[in-house]
């Protein structure tokens, strides 16, 4: 595949997370950084800190650890002065921005090898005042004294994709506009179960994961109501955790491992902060789908993250991508919420919108071979977040989207047995992967594109 | 000299120590000990609503003022207000919005961030008004999650003791 751009290609040559955990009160931002970046290090002699040409780092909020310029103290750490680095910050997005940071740093020109590195501490704070941290990225004119809860918002979003997509579909012929929006949302909520089933199930594979486990349907809908109708189950949590990658060029990609991993595409969106004022337009078209398909449907609204579809186009366009189900392999795909997870296989092209919910009950997003206590039909079509996604590894904010990056670049390389100890979740055969980061309200998406990069 | 603090391999009870005594060691699977402190911080901040300012003026008078842009081409009306037009970029100039509208769409959060803890549950809700071409969020009060739909007709209500807060409007179901 060639991709369309000028830019010098960059490869991908090792990565290391760190276990996600609710709390890791025994090491602090600097610590958790170096032992990824440790792992990362291992087993690749020639690729010595004095290899590297500088470094992007991310974190998403200063208030969780109440130090600034943290980033700093990382860079201090790991022993990279006086090299070059900037902290990179873009709300639940950081991660992905850092990975796409560290790629422009490379095909630039600029570095012929950077480290990207994020974490977050969230453990720092309650939950609770966490949740007000993070609901510190709405309009705190308009949005935040409301009742500043992201949860919250992600909830009114899925209330109106549910009316869109099954009210005016599924349920259409029922007469009582009421009861026919219950019946929705009851179904809704169901389809929605299946993803928080398929990504917790995934994540026993999976020792890097804060919370793998086997849970049914009725397991997700009765647990704990958090802002209807998104209960617990559907929802990521506060973790500790740190991520690295390490890119560079063609030539130290070679000199480095002998299996490398190219990133043939990056793209990135915006919509506006606030909720209230997303417009109701048309939509920007992937390359199989017609303007007819969306006669009906004004876009975005709330239902639907235009900053994903923004994302998702451009990197495919970069990549050459112009059907993402039989060019992708996989995807680890930001699912905050079970929600955003179905809305986002909209945004990407994996299903025309308003097909997110029959996607699900197909099966195409599940792996093959596990056993999800549901038939699974269509198993493998396109398997997402075979990790087991921000809801089952955890979300700490500044790492997520590199952790994705990490994730993705295992399954290139074949490797994921040797990371994981486990190879249930390797995909055969992977070729190229979609790595898909995603800040508060889908105000700000970044997708890149990953290929294997050796024979 | 200070007594050292106690050791818990809980870090709930290391939390909980804290709010009793301000410091506490927590020690881990593999026997590392991290002493632990409580380290408060709060601030008044001096926030001006600026360019917002006549929006929140309007609901301490009981008015909901919206934005519409002056550009005779555009003339684009926001239901959250802002001084210049989104679409073209045009200074705006405010007009007063329907008291009347339809749920967009709604929740009701049991839970919420610290803050906002103790008022659970509450419900919030996207507004949609006729010839308005953005909502507006808001709570929705006098209504049970079971009376809540799409399309439901509602109306606004001002706080007769403004707090010159986005939460000196609120809606109800139309009567």
């Amino acid at each position: 595949m060639t991709p369309v751009t000028k830019a010098r290609k960059v490869f991908m040559v090792t990565g290391g997370v760190t276990k996600f955990a609710k709390a890791h009160p025994s090491m602090d931002f600097r610590l958790m950084v170096k032992r990824a970046y440790d792992y990362a290090l291992k087993g690749i002699p020639n690729l010595t800190a004095e290899r590297i040409d500088g470094t992007r780092i991310s974190y998403f909020s200063d208030h969780f650890s109440r130090q600034l310029k943290a980033a700093s103290m990382v860079q201090d750490y790991l022993g990279m002065n006086p090299k070059g680095s900037v902290r990179i910050e873009w709300g639940g997005a950081t991660g992905g921005e850092c990975f796409q940071a560290a790629y422009e740093a490379v095909a630039s020109g600029r570095m012929d090898v950077c480290l990207g590195a994020g974490y977050e501490t969230m453990s720092r704070v309650a939950t609770w005042k966490g949740n007000e941290f993070i609901a510190l990225a709405s309009d705190t004119n308009f949005d935040f004294p409301l009742g500043g809860f992201y949860t919250g918002y992600y909830a009114l979003m899925v209330v109106r994709h549910i009316y869109e997509y099954l009210r005016r579909g599924k349920f259409a012929g029922v007469k009582d506009e009421r009861e026919a929006q219950r019946l929705a949302i009851a179904e809704g909520s169901r389809i929605m179960s299946l993803v928080s089933v398929k990504n917790h199930r995934n994540a026993l594979h999976n020792p890097y994961a804060q919370y793998p486990k086997r849970l049914t349907v009725e397991d997700v809908l009765r647990s704990e109501m958090i802002s209807y109708p998104l209960t617990r189950e559907q929802i990521c949590t506060m973790s500790d955790g740190a991520a690295v990658v390490i890119l560079c060029d063609e030539a130290r990609a070679k000199e480095f491992t002998d299996k490398p991993v190219r990133v043939i595409g990056v793209g990135t969106g915006t919509d506006t902060m606030r909720l209230a004022d997303r417009p109701f337009g048309k939509v920007p078209l992937m390359p199989n789908e017609r303007a007819s398909d969306y006669d009906e449907l004004d876009y975005p609204g709330v239902h639907s993250f235009r900053a994903g579809r923004a994302a998702g186009l451009e990197a495919y366009k970069m990549a050459g991508i112009t059907n993402p189900n039989t060019q992708l392999d996989f995807i680890e795909l930001h699912d905050a919420y079970a929600s955003s997870e179905i809305q986002t296989y909209e945004d990407l092209g994996l299903c025309r919108y308003g097909e997110g919910y029959e996607f699900v009950e197909r099966g195409d997003p599940f792996l093959k071979g596990i056993d999800y206590g549901f038939p699974v039909p269509q198993a493998g079509a396109i398997p997402v977040n075979p990790s087991g996604g921000l809801i089952a590894c955890g979300h700490p904010v500044g790492a997520t989207g590199l952790m994705q990056g990490v994730f993705a670049f295992w399954q290139l390389q074949g490797t994921i047995s040797r990371h994981f100890g486990d190879a249930t979740l390797q995909i055969p055969k992977a070729r190229r992967g979609a790595i898909h980061s995603h800040a508060g309200t889908g105000s700000a998406v970044t997708v890149s594109i990953l290929e294997r990069g050796f024979r | 000299m200070r007594a050292r603090p106690p050791t818990f391999t809980k870090f709930r009870d290391v939390q909980a120590e804290l709010d009793r005594a301000g410091a506490a060691i927590f020690r881990d699977a593999e026997g590392v000990e991290s002493l632990v402190i409580r380290y408060p911080y709060s601030i008044n901040y001096i926030h001006s609503y600026a360019e917002d300012s006549p929006f929140f003026l309007g609901l301490a008078e009981g008015r909901l003022r919206g934005s519409k842009c002056r550009r005779p081409k555009c003339r684009f009306v926001f239901a959250t207000p802002r001084s210049h037009c989104m679409v073209c970029g045009a200074p705006t100039e405010w007009v007063d919005l329907p008291t009347v509208g339809r749920l967009h769409s709604w929740t009701t959060c049991h839970f919420g961030s610290e803050a906002f803890l103790k008022e659970t549950p509450y419900n919030l809700a996207l507004i949609e008004f006729d010839g308005v071409g953005s909502l507006l969020l808001t709570r929705l009060k006098d209504a049970v999650e079971s009376d809540l739909y799409v399309g439901m007709p509602v109306q606004a209500v001002f706080d007769p003791a403004p707090k010159y807060s986005i939460t000196d409007v609120w809606f109800v179901p139309r009567r």
